[in-house]
């Protein structure tokens, strides 16, 4: 990705006042795919005996990682609104490790863009979570 | 034979809002998101009241895709384990107490959920209500709708699958 279209994607993620409050930070974003990381934050703990991440905050990272590689395909003009998302929990994150989302827009019409995602932690062989959306494609 | 005097009515009241209370305060990431429970019996309805840090699009402004699957996802996890707390409290097996001192039931772990996104969430107060539409003893399937100004007008519907919270121990 160049530097302007970098700066472009760090702008994007600070513009979205939700993905700033879950300490989201976009790794890449380009040609379809999208790399965001979640720090681990005790704020978004869902099982206070544990201190496993709740499950809606995965949800958000998904959510957001999905849209922008639906965004960043070269066919869409830029907008996208999310249609369904469906999320696979495989297994609880570990506690205290930051989350990593990868994202790849597979197919595109001039409606519907199709992503699918996994979330890992630092044990990158085993995800934590999978999913796959349908998005909107609008603007331009 | 007797009938026992039934309670007065605050005792009752005040042993369901305690656990619900109990319950609903022990998770972070709800007080993070600001969500709330006001309960009619034993229904529960969740209130989302509107923040900035939920936004998603700010051009729109919109809430964020994200934030309305958390709150949806919340819903049908508080709305289950009530469904069970319920019961325990209301026989007597789990003193409302143990909840308040922090010995919450362990929650169900969500299998997996989809949204369905039916308009956008516009920026004020959401709510949602869960219908737990099969809760056996190892798996649960929850039925989710969120709702703004008009309750026949949803903005977004999930269905999840949970894994029960094993009750043998």
């Amino acid at each position: 990705m160049d530097d302007e279209k970098n700066k472009i994607a760090q702008q994007f993620m600070q513009a979205l006042p939700h993905a700033r409050a879950l300490g989201m930070r976009l790794i890449g974003m380009g040609k379809g795919k999208a790399e965001i990381e979640m720090e681990y934050d005790e704020r978004l703990i869902g099982d206070p005996e544990t201190g496993v991440i709740h499950g809606g905050a995965v949800s958000a990272l998904m959510d957001t990682c999905c849209g922008a590689a639906a965004m960043s395909h070269p066919a869409s003009p830029g907008g996208t609104a999310t249609i369904d998302l469906r999320i696979d929990y495989m297994r609880p994150a570990t506690p205290g490790q930051a989350i990593r989302a990868h994202a790849e827009c597979y197919h595109i019409t001039r409606s519907v863009a199709f992503v699918r995602a996994r979330a890992m932690d630092d044990d990158s062989a085993r995800p934590v979570a999978t999913a796959t959306g349908t998005f909107t494609v609008e603007g331009g | 034979m007797a009938r026992a005097r039934p309670e007065p009515v605050q005792v009752v009241k005040q042993r369901r809002d305690a656990a619900l209370k109990a319950l609903v305060e022990g998770v972070p990431y709800i007080r993070f998101l600001g969500v709330q429970f006001e309960r009619r019996g034993d229904e529960l309805t969740a209130v989302m009241p509107f923040d900035e840090k939920l936004i998603g699009n700010p051009l729109l402004p919109a809430l964020h895709g994200g934030a309305t699957a958390a709150f949806l996802e919340i819903t049908s996890i508080i709305g289950l384990s009530w469904g069970h707390l319920w019961e325990e409290i209301e026989s007597g097996k789990v003193e409302v107490e143990t909840l308040t001192e922090g010995r919450l039931p362990r929650l169900p772990k969500t299998i997996d959920f989809t949204v369905d996104y039916l308009r956008s969430g516009l920026p004020r107060d959401a709510y949602a209500r869960a219908k737990v539409n099969r809760s056996g003893r190892r798996y649960a399937s929850v039925h989710v709708e969120a709702w703004q100004d008009n309750r026949s007008r949803p903005f977004a519907q999930a269905t999840g699958h949970f894994l029960m919270p094993r009750r043998d121990e």
